[in-house]
Protein backbone atom coordinates (compact mmCIF):
# COMPACT_ATOMS: atom_id res chain seq x y z
CA UNK A 1 0.00 0.00 0.00
CA UNK A 2 1.12 3.47 -0.91
CA UNK A 3 2.40 5.72 1.84
CA UNK A 4 0.01 8.57 0.97
CA UNK A 5 -3.58 8.32 2.20
CA UNK A 6 -6.38 8.62 -0.34
CA UNK A 7 -8.86 9.93 2.18
CA UNK A 8 -8.18 11.80 5.41
CA UNK A 9 -11.11 12.10 7.80
CA UNK A 10 -10.77 14.28 10.85
CA UNK A 11 -13.33 14.80 13.62
CA UNK A 12 -16.35 14.43 11.42
CA UNK A 13 -19.69 14.91 13.14
CA UNK A 14 -23.19 15.11 11.80
CA UNK A 15 -26.19 16.19 13.84
CA UNK A 16 -29.78 16.00 12.73
CA UNK A 17 -31.03 18.87 14.83
CA UNK A 18 -30.16 17.74 18.33
CA UNK A 19 -29.96 14.07 17.39
CA UNK A 20 -26.51 12.63 16.79
CA UNK A 21 -25.93 11.01 13.41
CA UNK A 22 -22.23 10.41 13.94
CA UNK A 23 -19.69 12.11 16.18
CA UNK A 24 -15.96 12.86 15.99
CA UNK A 25 -15.05 10.19 13.48
CA UNK A 26 -11.43 10.20 12.35
CA UNK A 27 -9.50 7.79 10.17
CA UNK A 28 -7.34 7.63 7.08
CA UNK A 29 -7.85 5.33 4.12
CA UNK A 30 -4.99 4.27 1.85
CA UNK A 31 -5.21 3.41 -1.82
CA UNK A 32 -6.29 -0.20 -2.24
CA UNK A 33 -7.49 -0.46 1.34
CA UNK A 34 -10.93 -1.74 2.26
CA UNK A 35 -12.53 -0.41 5.41
CA UNK A 36 -15.65 -2.00 6.85
CA UNK A 37 -17.95 0.08 9.03
CA UNK A 38 -20.02 -2.16 11.28
CA UNK A 39 -22.52 -1.57 14.04
CA UNK A 40 -26.12 -2.09 14.95
CA UNK A 41 -29.04 -0.35 13.35
CA UNK A 42 -29.03 3.38 14.02
CA UNK A 43 -25.37 3.47 15.01
CA UNK A 44 -24.54 6.03 12.32
CA UNK A 45 -23.02 3.94 9.52
CA UNK A 46 -25.06 5.39 6.69
CA UNK A 47 -24.71 8.89 8.08
CA UNK A 48 -20.94 8.55 8.07
CA UNK A 49 -20.89 7.09 4.56
CA UNK A 50 -23.10 9.92 3.32
CA UNK A 51 -20.74 12.51 4.79
CA UNK A 52 -17.70 10.83 3.25
CA UNK A 53 -19.30 10.63 -0.18
CA UNK A 54 -20.52 14.27 -0.02
CA UNK A 55 -24.16 13.22 -0.10
CA UNK A 56 -24.50 14.93 3.27
CA UNK A 57 -22.67 17.97 4.53
CA UNK A 58 -21.02 17.20 7.91
CA UNK A 59 -21.89 19.53 10.78
CA UNK A 60 -18.19 19.77 11.59
CA UNK A 61 -14.88 18.13 10.76
CA UNK A 62 -12.70 17.92 7.67
CA UNK A 63 -12.64 15.33 4.88
CA UNK A 64 -9.76 15.59 2.45
CA UNK A 65 -9.33 13.60 -0.73
CA UNK A 66 -6.11 13.01 -2.62
CA UNK A 67 -6.94 14.11 -6.15
CA UNK A 68 -5.35 12.59 -9.23
CA UNK A 69 -3.28 15.72 -9.62
CA UNK A 70 -1.57 14.88 -6.31
CA UNK A 71 -3.26 17.62 -4.27
CA UNK A 72 -5.45 17.14 -1.23
CA UNK A 73 -8.80 18.85 -1.49
CA UNK A 74 -11.22 19.63 1.32
CA UNK A 75 -14.46 18.15 0.01
CA UNK A 76 -16.58 20.77 1.77
CA UNK A 77 -14.85 23.51 -0.20
CA UNK A 78 -15.12 21.90 -3.58
CA UNK A 79 -17.48 23.39 -6.15
CA UNK A 80 -20.55 21.38 -6.98
CA UNK A 81 -19.55 20.76 -10.59
CA UNK A 82 -16.17 19.42 -9.56
CA UNK A 83 -17.66 17.30 -6.79
CA UNK A 84 -20.20 15.75 -9.10
CA UNK A 85 -17.49 15.09 -11.64
CA UNK A 86 -15.40 13.37 -8.98
CA UNK A 87 -18.40 11.27 -7.96
CA UNK A 88 -18.92 9.88 -11.42
CA UNK A 89 -15.31 9.39 -12.38
CA UNK A 90 -12.92 8.74 -9.51
CA UNK A 91 -15.57 7.46 -7.11
CA UNK A 92 -18.29 4.87 -7.10
CA UNK A 93 -21.34 4.49 -4.89
CA UNK A 94 -23.09 1.15 -4.57
CA UNK A 95 -26.53 1.46 -2.98
CA UNK A 96 -28.14 -1.25 -0.91
CA UNK A 97 -31.15 -1.12 -3.18
CA UNK A 98 -29.92 -1.46 -6.79
CA UNK A 99 -32.93 0.50 -8.05
CA UNK A 100 -31.47 3.56 -6.33
CA UNK A 101 -28.24 3.27 -8.27
CA UNK A 102 -29.48 2.06 -11.66
CA UNK A 103 -31.66 3.47 -14.38
CA UNK A 104 -34.28 0.77 -14.41
CA UNK A 105 -35.80 1.76 -17.76
CA UNK A 106 -32.67 1.77 -19.90
CA UNK A 107 -30.70 -1.24 -21.03
CA UNK A 108 -27.88 -2.83 -19.04
CA UNK A 109 -25.44 -1.63 -21.72
CA UNK A 110 -26.57 1.98 -21.36
CA UNK A 111 -26.46 1.68 -17.57
CA UNK A 112 -22.81 0.71 -17.78
CA UNK A 113 -22.04 3.14 -20.59
CA UNK A 114 -23.62 6.18 -18.96
CA UNK A 115 -20.53 7.28 -17.07
CA UNK A 116 -18.42 6.95 -20.20
CA UNK A 117 -20.85 9.15 -22.09
CA UNK A 118 -20.92 11.56 -19.16
CA UNK A 119 -17.18 12.11 -19.47
CA UNK A 120 -17.42 12.69 -23.19
CA UNK A 121 -17.04 9.31 -24.87
CA UNK A 122 -18.79 9.71 -28.22
CA UNK A 123 -18.01 6.45 -29.97
CA UNK A 124 -20.94 4.04 -29.78
CA UNK A 125 -18.89 0.99 -30.72
CA UNK A 126 -16.30 1.65 -28.02
CA UNK A 127 -18.92 2.35 -25.36
CA UNK A 128 -20.71 -0.86 -26.21
CA UNK A 129 -17.49 -2.85 -26.16
CA UNK A 130 -16.67 -1.51 -22.69
CA UNK A 131 -20.17 -2.28 -21.47
CA UNK A 132 -19.93 -5.77 -22.84
CA UNK A 133 -16.56 -6.29 -21.20
CA UNK A 134 -17.87 -5.09 -17.84
CA UNK A 135 -20.94 -7.28 -17.98
CA UNK A 136 -18.65 -10.23 -18.49
CA UNK A 137 -16.50 -9.18 -15.56
CA UNK A 138 -19.50 -9.07 -13.25
CA UNK A 139 -20.72 -12.41 -14.61
CA UNK A 140 -23.73 -11.14 -16.50
CA UNK A 141 -24.21 -12.80 -19.88
CA UNK A 142 -23.22 -10.46 -22.67
CA UNK A 143 -26.44 -11.45 -24.41
CA UNK A 144 -28.27 -9.50 -21.70
CA UNK A 145 -26.66 -6.21 -22.76
CA UNK A 146 -29.85 -4.85 -24.32
CA UNK A 147 -32.16 -6.00 -21.53
CA UNK A 148 -33.40 -3.61 -18.88
CA UNK A 149 -32.44 -4.27 -15.25
CA UNK A 150 -36.16 -4.66 -14.53
CA UNK A 151 -35.79 -8.11 -16.01
CA UNK A 152 -32.78 -8.98 -13.81
CA UNK A 153 -32.69 -10.84 -10.51
CA UNK A 154 -31.65 -8.99 -7.36
CA UNK A 155 -28.12 -10.38 -7.50
CA UNK A 156 -27.74 -9.48 -11.17
CA UNK A 157 -28.97 -5.96 -10.51
CA UNK A 158 -26.42 -5.54 -7.77
CA UNK A 159 -23.65 -6.81 -10.06
CA UNK A 160 -24.84 -4.44 -12.78
CA UNK A 161 -24.73 -1.56 -10.33
CA UNK A 162 -21.15 -2.47 -9.53
CA UNK A 163 -20.18 -2.63 -13.20
CA UNK A 164 -21.82 0.75 -13.80
CA UNK A 165 -19.66 2.23 -11.07
CA UNK A 166 -16.39 0.64 -12.06
CA UNK A 167 -16.39 1.41 -15.77
CA UNK A 168 -14.52 4.71 -15.28
CA UNK A 169 -11.83 2.99 -13.15
CA UNK A 170 -12.58 4.82 -9.91
CA UNK A 171 -10.04 4.72 -7.10
CA UNK A 172 -12.57 4.79 -4.27
CA UNK A 173 -15.90 3.04 -3.93
CA UNK A 174 -18.51 3.49 -1.20
CA UNK A 175 -20.90 0.64 -0.54
CA UNK A 176 -23.90 0.67 1.78
CA UNK A 177 -24.96 -2.87 2.69
CA UNK A 178 -24.14 -4.18 -0.79
CA UNK A 179 -25.38 -7.66 0.05
CA UNK A 180 -28.40 -6.63 2.12
CA UNK A 181 -31.66 -7.99 0.85
CA UNK A 182 -30.05 -10.81 -1.12
CA UNK A 183 -30.38 -14.42 -0.10
CA UNK A 184 -27.42 -16.22 1.31
CA UNK A 185 -26.13 -18.10 -1.74
CA UNK A 186 -26.49 -14.97 -3.89
CA UNK A 187 -24.68 -12.99 -1.21
CA UNK A 188 -21.76 -15.39 -1.23
CA UNK A 189 -21.31 -15.11 -4.97
CA UNK A 190 -21.51 -11.33 -4.87
CA UNK A 191 -18.98 -11.14 -2.08
CA UNK A 192 -16.55 -13.30 -4.03
CA UNK A 193 -17.01 -11.08 -7.02
CA UNK A 194 -16.51 -7.85 -5.05
CA UNK A 195 -13.45 -9.27 -3.37
CA UNK A 196 -11.95 -10.26 -6.72
CA UNK A 197 -12.64 -6.88 -8.31
CA UNK A 198 -11.37 -4.87 -5.38
CA UNK A 199 -8.19 -6.91 -5.43
CA UNK A 200 -7.67 -6.87 -9.20
CA UNK A 201 -8.38 -3.16 -9.56
CA UNK A 202 -6.57 -2.09 -6.40
CA UNK A 203 -9.72 -0.26 -5.29
CA UNK A 204 -10.05 1.49 -1.99
CA UNK A 205 -13.48 0.98 -0.48
CA UNK A 206 -15.59 1.93 2.50
CA UNK A 207 -18.19 -0.78 3.05
CA UNK A 208 -21.04 -0.35 5.48
CA UNK A 209 -22.46 -3.58 6.80
CA UNK A 210 -23.98 -5.02 9.89
CA UNK A 211 -22.84 -8.46 8.81
CA UNK A 212 -19.49 -9.30 10.40
CA UNK A 213 -18.96 -12.09 7.89
CA UNK A 214 -19.00 -9.51 5.12
CA UNK A 215 -16.46 -7.43 7.01
CA UNK A 216 -14.27 -10.50 7.55
CA UNK A 217 -14.34 -11.47 3.90
CA UNK A 218 -13.86 -8.08 2.28
CA UNK A 219 -12.09 -5.69 4.57
CA UNK A 220 -8.54 -5.09 5.73
CA UNK A 221 -9.60 -2.82 8.54
CA UNK A 222 -12.82 -2.24 10.36
CA UNK A 223 -14.51 0.35 12.53
CA UNK A 224 -17.18 -0.52 15.07
CA UNK A 225 -19.79 2.17 15.65
CA UNK A 226 -22.22 2.60 18.48
CA UNK A 227 -24.54 5.53 19.09
CA UNK A 228 -22.79 7.57 16.43
CA UNK A 229 -19.23 7.14 17.68
CA UNK A 230 -16.44 4.80 16.68
CA UNK A 231 -15.75 2.66 19.71
CA UNK A 232 -13.09 0.41 18.25
CA UNK A 233 -11.07 0.22 15.05
CA UNK A 234 -8.20 -1.87 13.82
CA UNK A 235 -7.18 -4.63 11.45
CA UNK A 236 -10.23 -6.75 10.71
CA UNK A 237 -8.76 -10.03 11.91
CA UNK A 238 -7.57 -8.45 15.12
CA UNK A 239 -10.93 -6.82 15.90
CA UNK A 240 -12.88 -9.97 15.14
CA UNK A 241 -10.52 -12.43 16.82
CA UNK A 242 -9.48 -10.30 19.75
CA UNK A 243 -12.08 -7.58 20.36
CA UNK A 244 -11.06 -5.14 23.07
CA UNK A 245 -14.25 -3.26 23.77
CA UNK A 246 -16.99 -5.07 25.66
CA UNK A 247 -19.54 -3.96 23.06
CA UNK A 248 -17.44 -5.41 20.24
CA UNK A 249 -17.06 -8.62 22.21
CA UNK A 250 -20.83 -8.80 22.48
CA UNK A 251 -21.25 -8.12 18.81
CA UNK A 252 -18.74 -10.77 17.83
CA UNK A 253 -20.07 -13.40 20.18
CA UNK A 254 -23.68 -12.84 19.16
CA UNK A 255 -22.66 -13.44 15.57
CA UNK A 256 -20.81 -16.59 16.50
CA UNK A 257 -23.87 -17.93 18.17
CA UNK A 258 -25.93 -17.60 15.01
CA UNK B 1 -64.44 33.74 -28.96
CA UNK B 2 -67.15 36.40 -29.17
CA UNK B 3 -66.13 38.78 -26.41
CA UNK B 4 -62.55 38.97 -27.60
CA UNK B 5 -63.12 42.37 -29.19
CA UNK B 6 -63.05 43.97 -25.75
CA UNK B 7 -59.55 42.71 -25.00
CA UNK B 8 -56.28 44.58 -25.33
CA UNK B 9 -54.32 44.50 -28.63
CA UNK B 10 -53.23 40.91 -29.22
CA UNK B 11 -55.39 39.72 -26.30
CA UNK B 12 -52.79 39.90 -23.49
CA UNK B 13 -52.67 42.96 -21.26
CA UNK B 14 -49.57 45.16 -21.53
CA UNK B 15 -48.18 44.09 -18.18
CA UNK B 16 -48.29 40.44 -19.13
CA UNK B 17 -46.68 41.21 -22.46
CA UNK B 18 -43.87 43.08 -20.72
CA UNK B 19 -43.31 40.12 -18.44
CA UNK B 20 -43.18 37.74 -21.41
CA UNK B 21 -40.91 40.09 -23.37
CA UNK B 22 -38.51 40.15 -20.45
CA UNK B 23 -38.45 36.36 -20.51
CA UNK B 24 -37.87 36.46 -24.27
CA UNK B 25 -34.99 38.92 -23.94
CA UNK B 26 -33.40 36.75 -21.30
CA UNK B 27 -33.87 33.70 -23.51
CA UNK B 28 -32.20 35.50 -26.41
CA UNK B 29 -29.31 36.51 -24.17
CA UNK B 30 -28.74 32.87 -23.12
CA UNK B 31 -29.35 30.85 -26.30
CA UNK B 32 -31.00 27.50 -25.61
CA UNK B 33 -31.65 28.18 -21.92
CA UNK B 34 -35.20 27.60 -20.69
CA UNK B 35 -36.51 30.73 -19.01
CA UNK B 36 -39.48 30.23 -16.67
CA UNK B 37 -42.38 32.60 -17.21
CA UNK B 38 -45.83 33.06 -15.69
CA UNK B 39 -47.85 31.41 -18.42
CA UNK B 40 -51.39 32.78 -18.74
CA UNK B 41 -54.63 31.07 -19.51
CA UNK B 42 -55.46 31.53 -23.15
CA UNK B 43 -58.89 31.09 -24.69
CA UNK B 44 -57.84 27.73 -26.16
CA UNK B 45 -56.65 24.38 -24.79
CA UNK B 46 -52.95 23.77 -24.00
CA UNK B 47 -52.57 21.30 -26.84
CA UNK B 48 -53.24 24.18 -29.18
CA UNK B 49 -49.94 25.83 -28.54
CA UNK B 50 -50.75 28.40 -25.89
CA UNK B 51 -47.02 28.93 -25.26
CA UNK B 52 -46.43 29.91 -28.87
CA UNK B 53 -49.57 32.02 -28.88
CA UNK B 54 -48.41 33.98 -25.84
CA UNK B 55 -44.99 34.59 -27.39
CA UNK B 56 -46.57 35.74 -30.64
CA UNK B 57 -49.04 37.96 -28.77
CA UNK B 58 -46.16 39.60 -26.93
CA UNK B 59 -44.02 40.41 -29.97
CA UNK B 60 -46.76 41.19 -32.44
CA UNK B 61 -47.09 44.79 -33.63
CA UNK B 62 -49.80 46.34 -35.84
CA UNK B 63 -47.51 46.29 -38.89
CA UNK B 64 -46.57 42.63 -38.62
CA UNK B 65 -47.64 40.06 -41.16
CA UNK B 66 -48.48 36.74 -39.55
CA UNK B 67 -48.29 33.24 -40.93
CA UNK B 68 -49.39 30.21 -38.92
CA UNK B 69 -48.54 26.65 -39.88
CA UNK B 70 -49.25 23.25 -38.45
CA UNK B 71 -47.44 20.25 -39.96
CA UNK B 72 -46.27 22.65 -42.67
CA UNK B 73 -49.81 23.52 -43.73
CA UNK B 74 -51.65 26.81 -43.31
CA UNK B 75 -55.10 25.31 -43.58
CA UNK B 76 -55.34 22.84 -40.70
CA UNK B 77 -57.87 23.55 -37.94
CA UNK B 78 -55.17 24.54 -35.47
CA UNK B 79 -53.44 26.94 -37.87
CA UNK B 80 -56.69 28.44 -39.11
CA UNK B 81 -57.96 29.03 -35.56
CA UNK B 82 -54.77 30.68 -34.32
CA UNK B 83 -54.61 32.87 -37.41
CA UNK B 84 -58.25 33.87 -36.99
CA UNK B 85 -57.60 34.57 -33.31
CA UNK B 86 -54.87 37.09 -34.07
CA UNK B 87 -56.84 38.65 -36.89
CA UNK B 88 -59.60 39.22 -34.41
CA UNK B 89 -57.62 40.40 -31.37
CA UNK B 90 -54.85 42.30 -33.19
CA UNK B 91 -56.33 42.93 -36.60
CA UNK B 92 -52.95 42.13 -38.19
CA UNK B 93 -52.34 41.20 -41.78
CA UNK B 94 -52.04 37.48 -42.34
CA UNK B 95 -50.45 35.51 -45.11
CA UNK B 96 -49.70 31.96 -46.13
CA UNK B 97 -46.52 33.01 -47.93
CA UNK B 98 -43.33 32.42 -46.00
CA UNK B 99 -41.58 35.26 -47.86
CA UNK B 100 -44.20 37.83 -46.85
CA UNK B 101 -44.47 36.94 -43.18
CA UNK B 102 -42.64 38.82 -40.45
CA UNK B 103 -43.77 36.37 -37.77
CA UNK B 104 -44.40 32.70 -38.42
CA UNK B 105 -45.95 30.64 -35.68
CA UNK B 106 -45.36 26.95 -36.18
CA UNK B 107 -46.07 23.53 -34.87
CA UNK B 108 -43.93 20.70 -36.31
CA UNK B 109 -42.17 22.37 -39.23
CA UNK B 110 -39.66 24.98 -40.30
CA UNK B 111 -40.57 26.38 -43.75
CA UNK B 112 -38.51 25.09 -46.66
CA UNK B 113 -37.81 28.60 -47.88
CA UNK B 114 -34.74 29.88 -45.98
CA UNK B 115 -35.83 32.46 -43.41
CA UNK B 116 -34.22 35.83 -43.57
CA UNK B 117 -33.10 38.65 -41.36
CA UNK B 118 -36.06 40.35 -39.70
CA UNK B 119 -38.30 37.28 -39.60
CA UNK B 120 -39.23 35.54 -36.35
CA UNK B 121 -40.20 31.91 -36.09
CA UNK B 122 -42.32 31.10 -33.04
CA UNK B 123 -42.51 27.41 -32.08
CA UNK B 124 -45.32 25.86 -30.09
CA UNK B 125 -43.61 23.50 -27.66
CA UNK B 126 -45.34 20.76 -25.68
CA UNK B 127 -42.35 19.49 -23.61
CA UNK B 128 -39.37 21.84 -23.44
CA UNK B 129 -37.08 19.67 -21.32
CA UNK B 130 -34.90 17.35 -23.42
CA UNK B 131 -33.68 15.47 -20.34
CA UNK B 132 -37.18 14.80 -19.03
CA UNK B 133 -37.69 11.32 -20.46
CA UNK B 134 -34.81 9.86 -18.41
CA UNK B 135 -34.75 12.22 -15.47
CA UNK B 136 -38.20 13.18 -14.23
CA UNK B 137 -36.93 15.32 -11.34
CA UNK B 138 -37.01 18.99 -12.28
CA UNK B 139 -34.42 19.91 -9.62
CA UNK B 140 -32.03 17.39 -11.12
CA UNK B 141 -32.51 18.42 -14.78
CA UNK B 142 -31.96 22.04 -13.82
CA UNK B 143 -28.71 21.09 -12.13
CA UNK B 144 -27.67 19.08 -15.19
CA UNK B 145 -28.17 22.11 -17.42
CA UNK B 146 -26.38 24.38 -14.97
CA UNK B 147 -23.39 22.05 -14.73
CA UNK B 148 -23.48 21.05 -18.41
CA UNK B 149 -23.97 17.40 -17.51
CA UNK B 150 -25.43 16.09 -20.72
CA UNK B 151 -24.31 12.46 -20.71
CA UNK B 152 -27.94 11.39 -20.41
CA UNK B 153 -28.76 12.71 -23.87
CA UNK B 154 -26.29 10.28 -25.31
CA UNK B 155 -27.74 7.50 -23.18
CA UNK B 156 -30.96 8.04 -25.07
CA UNK B 157 -29.20 7.97 -28.44
CA UNK B 158 -27.28 4.86 -27.31
CA UNK B 159 -30.59 3.15 -26.51
CA UNK B 160 -31.87 4.09 -29.93
CA UNK B 161 -28.94 2.49 -31.69
CA UNK B 162 -28.96 -0.58 -29.42
CA UNK B 163 -32.63 -1.14 -30.20
CA UNK B 164 -32.81 -0.16 -33.86
CA UNK B 165 -29.29 -0.36 -35.20
CA UNK B 166 -29.34 3.36 -35.91
CA UNK B 167 -30.50 6.56 -34.25
CA UNK B 168 -34.24 6.19 -34.67
CA UNK B 169 -35.24 9.49 -33.11
CA UNK B 170 -36.84 11.40 -35.95
CA UNK B 171 -38.73 14.13 -34.10
CA UNK B 172 -37.66 16.45 -31.30
CA UNK B 173 -34.08 15.47 -32.03
CA UNK B 174 -31.86 17.11 -29.38
CA UNK B 175 -29.43 19.86 -30.33
CA UNK B 176 -26.65 21.75 -28.60
CA UNK B 177 -26.96 25.50 -28.92
CA UNK B 178 -23.88 27.69 -29.23
CA UNK B 179 -21.80 24.92 -27.66
CA UNK B 180 -23.58 25.23 -24.34
CA UNK B 181 -27.23 24.32 -23.69
CA UNK B 182 -28.85 21.15 -24.93
CA UNK B 183 -32.27 22.00 -26.31
CA UNK B 184 -35.35 20.22 -27.56
CA UNK B 185 -36.29 21.72 -30.92
CA UNK B 186 -39.95 20.82 -30.23
CA UNK B 187 -41.71 18.17 -32.33
CA UNK B 188 -40.17 19.25 -35.61
CA UNK B 189 -38.71 16.46 -37.73
CA UNK B 190 -34.94 16.16 -37.51
CA UNK B 191 -35.03 17.00 -41.22
CA UNK B 192 -35.46 20.62 -40.10
CA UNK B 193 -32.62 20.65 -37.55
CA UNK B 194 -29.99 21.93 -40.01
CA UNK B 195 -32.26 24.88 -40.81
CA UNK B 196 -31.94 26.08 -37.23
CA UNK B 197 -28.17 26.32 -37.55
CA UNK B 198 -26.94 29.85 -38.32
CA UNK B 199 -30.44 30.90 -39.32
CA UNK B 200 -30.85 34.58 -40.16
CA UNK B 201 -34.21 34.59 -38.39
CA UNK B 202 -34.89 34.84 -34.68
CA UNK B 203 -36.31 31.57 -33.31
CA UNK B 204 -38.49 31.69 -30.19
CA UNK B 205 -39.95 28.69 -28.38
CA UNK B 206 -42.96 28.87 -26.08
CA UNK B 207 -44.22 26.07 -23.84
CA UNK B 208 -47.51 27.10 -22.25
CA UNK B 209 -48.31 24.23 -19.93
CA UNK B 210 -44.68 23.90 -18.80
CA UNK B 211 -44.24 27.68 -18.53
CA UNK B 212 -40.93 27.96 -20.37
CA UNK B 213 -39.57 30.19 -23.11
CA UNK B 214 -36.29 29.64 -24.92
CA UNK B 215 -34.65 31.13 -27.96
CA UNK B 216 -32.10 30.76 -30.70
CA UNK B 217 -30.97 34.21 -31.84
CA UNK B 218 -29.97 34.78 -35.47
CA UNK B 219 -26.59 33.37 -36.57
CA UNK B 220 -26.37 30.88 -33.71
CA UNK B 221 -24.65 27.52 -33.88
CA UNK B 222 -27.13 24.66 -33.53
CA UNK B 223 -25.59 21.19 -33.62
CA UNK B 224 -27.53 17.92 -33.55
CA UNK B 225 -26.12 15.42 -31.03
CA UNK B 226 -24.70 12.17 -32.35
CA UNK B 227 -21.92 9.59 -32.07
CA UNK B 228 -18.69 9.58 -34.06
CA UNK B 229 -19.61 6.22 -35.56
CA UNK B 230 -23.33 7.09 -35.93
CA UNK B 231 -23.31 10.65 -37.25
CA UNK B 232 -26.48 12.74 -37.41
CA UNK B 233 -28.39 12.32 -40.65
CA UNK B 234 -31.60 13.85 -41.90
CA UNK B 235 -34.43 11.85 -43.42
CA UNK B 236 -34.00 11.15 -47.12
CA UNK B 237 -36.84 10.70 -49.57
CA UNK B 238 -36.20 8.60 -52.64
CA UNK B 239 -38.68 10.49 -54.82
CA UNK B 240 -39.36 14.18 -55.34
CA UNK B 241 -42.70 15.79 -54.44
CA UNK B 242 -45.44 14.28 -56.59
CA UNK B 243 -47.02 17.68 -57.18
CA UNK B 244 -44.17 20.16 -57.60
CA UNK B 245 -41.18 17.90 -58.23
CA UNK B 246 -39.16 19.42 -55.37
CA UNK B 247 -36.27 17.31 -54.12
CA UNK B 248 -34.58 17.77 -50.72
CA UNK B 249 -37.79 18.85 -49.02
CA UNK B 250 -39.79 17.15 -46.30
CA UNK B 251 -42.58 15.02 -47.75
CA UNK B 252 -45.84 13.80 -46.28
CA UNK B 253 -47.54 10.65 -47.42
CA UNK B 254 -51.00 11.17 -48.84
CA UNK B 255 -53.35 8.25 -49.32
CA UNK B 256 -55.18 8.54 -52.62
CA UNK B 257 -57.73 5.75 -52.52
CA UNK B 258 -58.63 2.60 -50.65
CA UNK B 259 -56.63 0.42 -53.05
CA UNK B 260 -53.29 1.39 -51.54
CA UNK B 261 -52.71 4.30 -53.92
CA UNK B 262 -50.51 6.95 -52.31
CA UNK B 263 -48.23 9.80 -53.13
CA UNK B 264 -45.58 11.86 -51.37
CA UNK B 265 -46.02 15.60 -51.40
CA UNK B 266 -44.40 18.62 -49.77
CA UNK B 267 -45.46 19.03 -46.16
CA UNK B 268 -44.84 22.77 -46.63
CA UNK B 269 -47.95 23.64 -48.67
CA UNK B 270 -46.86 27.21 -49.38
CA UNK B 271 -43.58 25.99 -50.81
CA UNK B 272 -45.38 23.44 -52.98
CA UNK B 273 -47.96 25.89 -54.29
CA UNK B 274 -45.30 28.48 -54.97
CA UNK B 275 -43.31 26.04 -57.06
CA UNK B 276 -46.39 24.90 -58.98
CA UNK B 277 -47.26 28.53 -59.69
CA UNK B 278 -43.78 28.89 -61.18
CA UNK B 279 -44.44 26.00 -63.52
CA UNK B 280 -42.79 23.14 -61.64
CA UNK B 281 -44.68 19.88 -61.86
CA UNK B 282 -44.09 16.56 -60.15
CA UNK B 283 -44.85 13.15 -61.66
CA UNK B 284 -48.46 13.28 -60.46
CA UNK B 285 -49.22 16.50 -62.28
CA UNK B 286 -46.97 15.91 -65.28
CA UNK B 287 -48.98 12.86 -66.27
CA UNK B 288 -52.56 12.99 -67.48
CA UNK B 289 -54.96 12.77 -64.55
CA UNK B 290 -56.71 9.51 -65.46
CA UNK B 291 -53.44 7.58 -65.39
CA UNK B 292 -52.83 8.61 -61.83
CA UNK B 293 -56.22 7.55 -60.64
CA UNK B 294 -56.00 4.11 -62.14
CA UNK B 295 -52.40 2.98 -62.13
CA UNK B 296 -51.47 0.33 -64.67
CA UNK B 297 -51.85 -3.19 -63.31
N1 LIG C 1 -32.51 12.19 7.82
C1 LIG C 1 -32.44 12.02 9.16
N2 LIG C 1 -33.05 12.87 9.98
C2 LIG C 1 -32.98 12.72 11.31
N3 LIG C 1 -32.31 11.74 11.91
C3 LIG C 1 -31.67 10.85 11.14
C4 LIG C 1 -31.70 10.94 9.72
N4 LIG C 1 -30.98 9.92 9.19
C5 LIG C 1 -30.53 9.23 10.26
N5 LIG C 1 -30.94 9.77 11.42
C6 LIG C 1 -30.61 9.32 12.77
O1 LIG C 1 -29.20 9.24 12.88
C7 LIG C 1 -28.81 8.07 13.58
C8 LIG C 1 -27.90 7.22 12.71
O2 LIG C 1 -28.66 6.77 11.59
P1 LIG C 1 -28.00 5.98 10.38
O3 LIG C 1 -29.02 5.86 9.29
O4 LIG C 1 -26.73 6.61 10.03
O5 LIG C 1 -27.73 4.55 11.03
P2 LIG C 1 -27.24 3.17 10.37
O6 LIG C 1 -26.11 2.73 11.22
O7 LIG C 1 -26.99 3.35 8.93
O8 LIG C 1 -28.50 2.23 10.62
P3 LIG C 1 -29.05 0.99 9.73
O9 LIG C 1 -28.16 -0.17 10.02
O10 LIG C 1 -30.42 0.78 10.28
O11 LIG C 1 -29.05 1.43 8.31
C9 LIG C 1 -30.11 7.38 13.99
O12 LIG C 1 -30.44 7.80 15.28
C10 LIG C 1 -31.11 7.92 13.01
O13 LIG C 1 -32.40 7.94 13.59
MG1 LIG D 1 -27.86 2.46 7.14
ZN1 LIG E 1 -44.30 19.98 -53.57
Amino acid sequence: MSAVPLLKVKDVSKFYGSRIGCRSVSFVLYPGEVLAVVGESGSGKTTLLSCLSTRLMPSSGIIEYHMRDGQYRDLAHMGEAERRFLMRTDWGFVHQNPADGLRMTVSAGANVGERLMAVGDRHYGNIRASASDWLRRVEIGEDRIDDQPRTFSGGMRQRLQIARNLVTSPRLVFMDEPTGGLDVSVQARLLDLVRGLVHDLGLAAVIVTHDLAVARLLSHRMMVMKDGTVIEQGLTDRVLDDPREPYTQLLVSSILQV
Amino acid sequence: MNDLATYNFAYLDEQTKRMIRRAILKAIAIPGYQVPFASREMPMPYGWGTGGVQVTASILGPNDVLKVIDQGADDTTNAVSIRAFFQKVANVAVTTKTKEATIIQTRHRIPEEPLRDGQTLVYQVPIPEPLRFLEPRETETRKMHALEEYGLMHVKLYEDIARNGHIATTYAYPVKVEGRYVMDPSPTPKFDNPKMHMSEALQLFGAGREKRIYAVPPHTEVVSLDFEDHPFEIQKFDKPCALCGAANVYLDEVVLDDKGGRMFVCSDTDHCEGRQAHGHAGPMLARPRHQCKEPAE
